[in-house]
C-alpha cells in the first residue's frame, strides 16, 4: 500500500471521523465517564530535587517522615485528622455499586483516611464500613438527610468538579435502579441530569450564610469543605476563604466522572498542575495558607504526584480515578464484557453504562458479584500506604520530616510550559517564565 | 392568626429575645430542647434562625427572619409571624413551618416531607427540587415555582409566575389563579377525585380556606425523562 | 458578592431623613458585604457641576491647588469656569460651572492616583475600605439630606481589599449603579463602550454596567428604555439599582437567582437584597412588597413619583 494513501489527517484521525459520524446517526452528545483522554501538562513534567550537598536527606526505614494532617482547623470544633494526606475523592453510590463504596470505605479506614459520599446521598454501608466520611451538600440534594449530615465526620459543598466546572451531575437510566432511584426521590430507570446550581444559593454572599446554616445546624462542630472545579482557582479559592471554607477542594481537569459529556471532559476546565499553584496564591495572598487546608484532585496517580502537590502548597490530595483502578477497574478480567462495550481493558470509559465489566460502576447484581468488597478494600488500603510510602521516600531524600515540609523550592520543571504554570524553575536554570 | 395582634408568651412558653441572646445560644438551646414551647423576639432578619431542630418543640417567631429559617427541619412546628427570607424550610424532612407574611426566593427547596403554608406570597422557586414535601401558598408564587420538582404536593391559591414546573418530576403542582407560563415538560392534567381528596386535606391542614373545585393539577409530561437518540445509523 | 440598597422618596417631607434612613439600611447589609462599601446621594441640585473625587492620599492632598490646575487646564482647552474643591475626608466635591465631562476628562488624562467617582448637579458619590457602617460615619452619611440614594456592600474577590471593586459605579452625569452578581459578556462590552469614547478607572465589570447605561441615555434613552437595552445586551446574573438625577430604578436578568426586594409606600420607594434592610423603615407596616420579577424593569421618577414598571 502507498504510505500516502493510507495517512489519516491531522485534523480528522479516525476518531474524530468516528465521533462525527456517531453523532448524526445519534442527535445527541456523547456521555461517557472517567476524565480526559488528551494529554496536559502535569506533575510529570516536574521533578524533585533531591538532597546533596547543601540539603541532608533522611534515612529511609529509620528516620521518621510525617504524614498526618489536619483538616478543619479554622473554625470547626472537631477538625478531621488524617494519618496519611491522601483522602478518597466524592463518588456517588449510583454511579458506584454498594460494594465499591463499602470497599472504599474499608481502605480508607484501614489506612487512616476519609472517604466521600457523592451525589446519591449516604448509604449504610457506606457509613458503617467509614471511620472518616466526608458528606457531600451538592446542588441535586439527592437523599440530602440532616441525620446524616450530623452522622458525617465533615461536609463538603460541592459548587463544582474538574471533569466538568459549570455542568451538573447526569446518571443514565440503565444505572437507576429501585434503590438508587428511591434514594433520590426519583422514577427508576430515567436518564437523570441534575442541577449545576444550588436550588438555595448562587454566589459566595449567598454562600456564606448558608454555611452558618450548615455550622448552626451541627452545632459548629464539622468541618466545612468547598469544593471547586479547576477554573479561576485563584478567585474561587479566595471566594471559598471569604464565604467561611474551612478546607478547599480544587479538582483539576484530569479528575473523572461517572458520566457527562465528553466535550465537557475534555475542554473544560485547567489542569491540576497550574490549579494547585493558583490555589496556594490565593491563600498566601490572604494569609490562610495552612489555616484553610487545601485538597487537590485530578489525575493523582503516584507518590511522586502526592509529594509534588504538597510541595506546591497543597495540603492533602484526594483520589477518584486511582481509587477506582485499584479496585481494579479497567483490570484485564472479563475481557470479553470490555469487548461487548465496544472497548478493552487499558481504554474503559463506560461508567456511564453501568455495565462495568468489573463490578465497580454497576448496579447489577451479577456484575457487583465480581466486587468483593474486603479484597477490594485490602488493596485499597495498600495502594493507599503505597502512596503514602512513596510521598516519604521522596520526602525524605529532600531532607524532611514531615510531607508539609516539601515546598516549591523542591522541585525544578522540565518543560517551559510546567515552569510557567507551576511557578517553579526550568530544570537547571534559575528562571520562571512570567518572573523577573 | 393575625398578623396586627401582638404575641404574647404563652403559659410555659420559653421566651428568647435576639436583641438581648445571640443567635448560636438560641439554636444551642433549641436543638437540645426535647420538646416544649417556645417564642423568639427581635429576629431582626437573623439568618439560619431555628434550623436544624429535631424534637417536636413549637416554637413562635416574632416577627423578620433571614435566610434558611426553620432549614431541614425535624419534627418541630415553627410560626413565622413576619416575612421570610430565601430558603424558609429548606429540605425539611417533617413537622410543619408557617410563615404568616411572605416569603423569598426558593421556599421549602429540596423538601422531603413536612408541611410548609406560606399566607402571603412566595416569590422564586417555590418548592425547587421538593422531594415529598407539601408546601401550600395562600397567595402568589414567582416564576421557576416547581423547578425539577422530584415529589410532594404544591399547592397555590393565587397566581403562578412564569416557566412554572419546568423540568419536574413526580410533584403534583395545584393552582387556582393564573399560570403565567408553564416551564419545560409541565403539562395540565386532569384533576380526578383523588386529587380533589387530596388537595381537601391539604387545604384543611394549612388553615386555607379555599374549594378544591378551583384548581387547576399540573405534572410531569414525561418528554424529558430519557434522552431522545435518533437511530439513523442502525441497519 | 454583596449587599445593595436603594431609597426614593416620593414625600418632600422625609428629605432631610434621607441620610439616616439610608445608613439603616446600610448597617443590615453589612454581612453580605463586609470589606467596603460605596454610596450616592442626590441632594438638591445648584446651578454648578458636582464632581466627586477620591484619592488614596486624599487625607492630605491640597485639594485647592488641584481645583487650581484644574481651571488652568480647562481655561486652555477652551472657556473655562471657576473649579473650587470641598474635602470630605479623602474624599472632595469640586464644583465648576464649566462642562463637567471635560472637567472629568481632564482630571483622569492629568492627575495620576486621583478616581473620579461621580459628576452630577446633584450626585455625590463616597467610597471607603473597611466596615459598611464605618465608611458611612466617615462621609458623614446620617446626616445628609436629599431625594435618594443608592447604597453598597461589597465582599471583594481581590485578596488585597481595594477601593477599585467598590459601588456605586458612575460614568455619566448624575447616573450611577450598584450591581449584585455577576456578569458573562462584559468584556467585548468594555471594548464597544470605549470605542465610542467611554473612559473606564477599574476592570469591574458593574464598572461596564454602569457606562452602558449612561451611553444608553447620553443617546436620548430614557433610564428605562436603556435598561430594557441592557437586558438583551448584558448576560449573566445581576440584580441592579440605577439612579438618575430624577429616577430610581430596579432590574435582575431573566433568571433571576441574586436576591432583591421592592417596598412601596405613598412616600417612598426601597430596594434591598434582604428585606431586613427595607424592615425599619417608617410606615413598612402598610407598604407593598414584592420580589422584582426577572427581566422587568422598574422605575420611578421624581416628578411622577409613580411606577412606570
Amino acid at each position: 500500500m502507498d504510505p500516502r494513501r493510507i495517512r489519516s489527517s491531522a485534523s480528522f484521525p479516525p476518531h474524530v471521523v468516528a465521533e462525527i459520524q456517531r453523532a448524526a446517526d445519534q442527535g445527541v452528545y456523547e456521555i461517557r465517564g472517567y476524565g480526559a483522554r488528551r494529554p496536559v501538562p502535569s506533575f510529570d513534567d516536574l521533578v524533585l530535587l533531591g538532597a546533596s550537598m547543601s540539603r541532608y536527606p533522611l534515612e529511609g526505614y529509620r528516620e521518621a517522615c510525617g504524614t498526618d494532617v489536619l483538616l478543619g482547623t479554622r473554625h470547626a470544633r472537631k477538625p478531621l485528622h488524617l494519618k496519611i494526606p491522601v483522602t478518597i475523592a466524592g463518588m456517588s453510590f449510583g454511579a458506584l455499586g454498594a460494594h465499591a463504596k463499602e470497599a472504599l470505605g474499608r481502605g480508607a479506614s484501614a489506612a487512616g483516611t476519609s472517604t466521600t459520599t457523592g451525589d446519591g446521598g449516604m448509604t449504610q454501608e457506606e457509613r458503617g464500613h467509614s471511620s472518616m466520611l466526608v458528606y457531600q451538600l451538592l446542588p441535586s440534594r439527592y437523599g440530602m438527610n440532616p441525620e446524616d449530615l450530623l452522622q458525617a465526620d465533615a461536609i463538603e459543598v460541592v459548587v463544582g468538579q474538574g471533569a466538568k466546572p459549570g455542568g451538573g451531575g447526569m446518571l443514565l437510566g440503565l444505572k437507576i435502579t429501585e434503590r438508587v432511584a428511591a434514594m433520590r426521590t426519583l422514577p427508576a430507570g430515567i436518564d437523570q441530569r441534575s442541577a449545576c446550581r444550588h436550588p438555595d444559593w448562587t454566589g459566595p454572599d449567598d454562600l456564606e450564610i448558608k454555611i452558618r446554616e450548615l455550622r448552626e445546624i451541627t452545632d459548629w462542630e464539622k468541618p466545612i469543605y468547598i469544593k471547586v472545579g479547576a477554573s479561576r482557582p485563584h478567585y474561587d479559592t479566595a471566594l471559598a476563604v471569604k464565604a467561611g471554607a474551612d478546607v478547599v477542594v480544587v479538582d483539576g481537569m484530569q479528575g473523572g466522572t461517572a458520566a457527562t459529556q465528553d466535550v465537557f471532559i475534555e475542554h473544560v476546565g485547567i489542569p491540576t498542575l497550574p490549579a494547585v499553584r493558583e490555589a496556594v496564591r490565593a491563600l498566601q495572598e490572604l494569609g490562610m495558607h495552612r489555616k484553610v487546608q487545601l485538597i487537590v484532585s485530578g489525575g493523582i496517580r503516584s507518590g511522586a504526584d502526592v509529594a509534588k502537590a504538597l510541595a506546591l502548597g497543597a495540603d492533602a490530595v484526594s483520589i477518584g480515578v486511582a481509587a477506582m483502578v485499584a479496585l481494579n477497574c479497567n483490570r484485564p478480567l472479563y475481557e470479553e464484557d470490555y469487548h461487548a462495550l465496544g472497548t478493552e481493558p487499558g481504554a474503559c470509559a463506560h461508567c456511564h453504562t453501568g455495565r462495568c465489566p468489573v463490578g465497580i460502576a454497576t448496579q447489577d447484581p451479577a456484575l457487583e458479584s465480581r466486587l468483593d468488597p474486603e479484597a477490594a478494600g485490602r488493596r485499597v488500603a495498600n495502594y493507599l500506604n503505597v502512596l503514602t510510602q512513596e510521598a516519604q521516600t521522596l520526602a525524605r531524600a529532600c531532607g524532611k520530616s514531615h510531607l508539609h515540609n516539601l515546598e516549591p523550592a523542591d522541585l525544578a520543571a522540565l518543560t517551559v510550559e510546567a515552569a510557567a504554570m507551576a511557578q517553579v524553575p526550568l530544570a537547571g536554570t534559575s528562571w520562571i517564565p512570567g518572573r523577573m | 392568626m393575625s398578623r396586627d395582634a401582638p404575641l404574647a408568651p404563652g403559659r410555659n412558653e420559653t421566651v428568647y429575645d435576639l436583641a438581648a441572646t445571640d443567635l448560636r445560644a438560641v439554636n444551642r438551646a433549641l436543638h437540645a430542647a426535647p420538646d416544649g414551647a417556645v417564642m423568639i423576639r427581635n429576629p431582626g432578619g437573623a439568618h439560619a434562625l431555628a434550623c436544624g431542630l429535631r424534637s417536636p418543640l413549637q416554637v413562635r417567631i416574632e416577627g423578620h427572619v433571614g435566610y434558611y429559617c426553620a432549614g431541614m427541619n425535624r419534627e418541630a412546628e415553627v410560626t413565622i409571624d413576619g416575612n421570610a427570607g430565601t430558603g424558609v424550610a429548606e429540605n425539611m424532612m417533617s413537622g410543619t413551618v408557617r410563615v404568616l407574611g411572605n416569603a423569598s426566593q426558593s421556599a421549602g427547596a429540596s423538601g422531603h416531607g413536612g408541611l410548609l403554608v406560606v399566607t402571603g406570597t412566595a416569590s422564586a422557586r417555590c418548592g425547587i427540587s421538593m422531594k415529598g414535601i407539601d408546601i401550600v401558598v395562600g397567595g402568589d408564587v414567582g416564576h421557576l415555582s416547581g423547578f425539577m420538582a422530584q415529589a410532594g404536593n404544591l399547592v397555590v391559591l393565587g397566581d403562578a409566575g412564569a416557566a412554572f414546573g419546568d423540568s419536574l418530576y413526580e410533584a403534583d403542582l395545584y393552582v387556582r389563579g393564573a399560570v403565567a407560563g408553564l416551564g419545560a415538560d409541565c403539562e395540565e392534567k386532569p384533576m380526578t377525585d383523588a386529587d380533589r381528596e387530596k388537595l381537601a386535606a391539604l387545604l384543611r391542614r394549612a388553615e386555607m380556606d379555599a374549594d378544591p373545585a378551583a384548581f387547576r393539577h399540573y405534572g410531569s409530561a414525561r418528554r424529558l425523562y430519557n434522552f431522545r437518540i435518533d437511530n439513523a445509523g442502525s441497519r | 458578592m454583596c449587599g445593595i440598597v436603594g431609597l426614593f422618596l416620593k414625600a418632600e417631607r422625609l428629605e432631610p431623613d434621607l441620610g439616616r434612613l439610608t445608613a439603616l439600611m446600610l448597617h443590615e447589609m453589612r454581612d453580605r458585604g463586609p470589606d467596603s462599601a460605596g454610596f450616592a446621594i442626590y441632594g438638591e441640585g445648584g446651578t454648578a457641576h458636582k464632581v466627586s473625587v477620591m484619592a488614596a492620599d486624599g487625607e492630605s492632598r491640597d485639594w485647592a491647588a488641584l481645583a487650581a490646575r484644574a481651571e488652568a487646564g480647562l481655561e486652555s482647552a477652551g472657556p473655562g469656569a471657576a473649579v473650587t474643591a470641598r474635602r470630605v475626608s479623602d474624599h472632595a466635591i469640586l464644583e465648576t460651572a464649566g462642562d463637567p465631562a471635560a472637567l472629568r476628562h481632564w482630571l483622569l488624562d492629568n492627575e495620576p492616583g486621583l478616581t473620579v467617582l461621580a459628576t452630577g448637579r446633584r450626585i455625590e458619590l463616597y467610597k471607603g475600605v473597611g466596615d459598611p457602617d464605618r465608611v458611612a460615619a466617615r462621609f458623614g452619611l446620617e446626616g445628609r439630606s436629599g431625594s435618594h440614594a443608592i447604597a453598597h456592600t461589597r465582599m471583594a474577590t481581590e485578596s488585597a481589599v481595594t477601593i477599585a471593586g467598590s459601588h456605586p459605579f458612575s460614568t455619566g452625569a448624575d447616573t450611577c449603579l450598584v450591581h449584585n452578581g455577576s456578569l458573562s459578556n462584559h468584556n467585548w462590552l468594555r471594548l464597544d463602550l470605549e470605542r465610542e469614547g467611554e473612559r473606564f478607572q477599574t476592570e469591574n465589570d458593574s464598572e461596564v454596567a454602569a457606562a452602558y447605561v449612561a451611553a444608553h441615555m447620553r443617546r436620548g434613552r430614557d433610564l428605562k428604555s436603556a435598561l430594557e437595552a441592557a437586558i438583551a445586551d448584558l448576560d449573566g446574573f445581576y440584580t441592579f439599582a440605577v439612579g438618575t438625577a430624577d429616577g430610581f430604578a430596579v432590574l435582575r436578568d431573566p433568571i433571576a437567582c441574586k436576591p432583591a426586594v421592592i417596598a412601596e409606600t405613598d412616600d417612598w420607594v426601597a430596594m434591598s437584597s434582604e428585606f431586613r434592610a427595607i424592615a425599619r423603615l417608617p410606615g413598612v407596616g402598610h407598604a407593598e412588597i414584592w420580589e422584582p420579577e426577572p427581566g422587568i424593569v422598574y422605575s420611578w421618577s421624581r416628578d411622577r413619583g409613580e411606577a412606570a414598571a
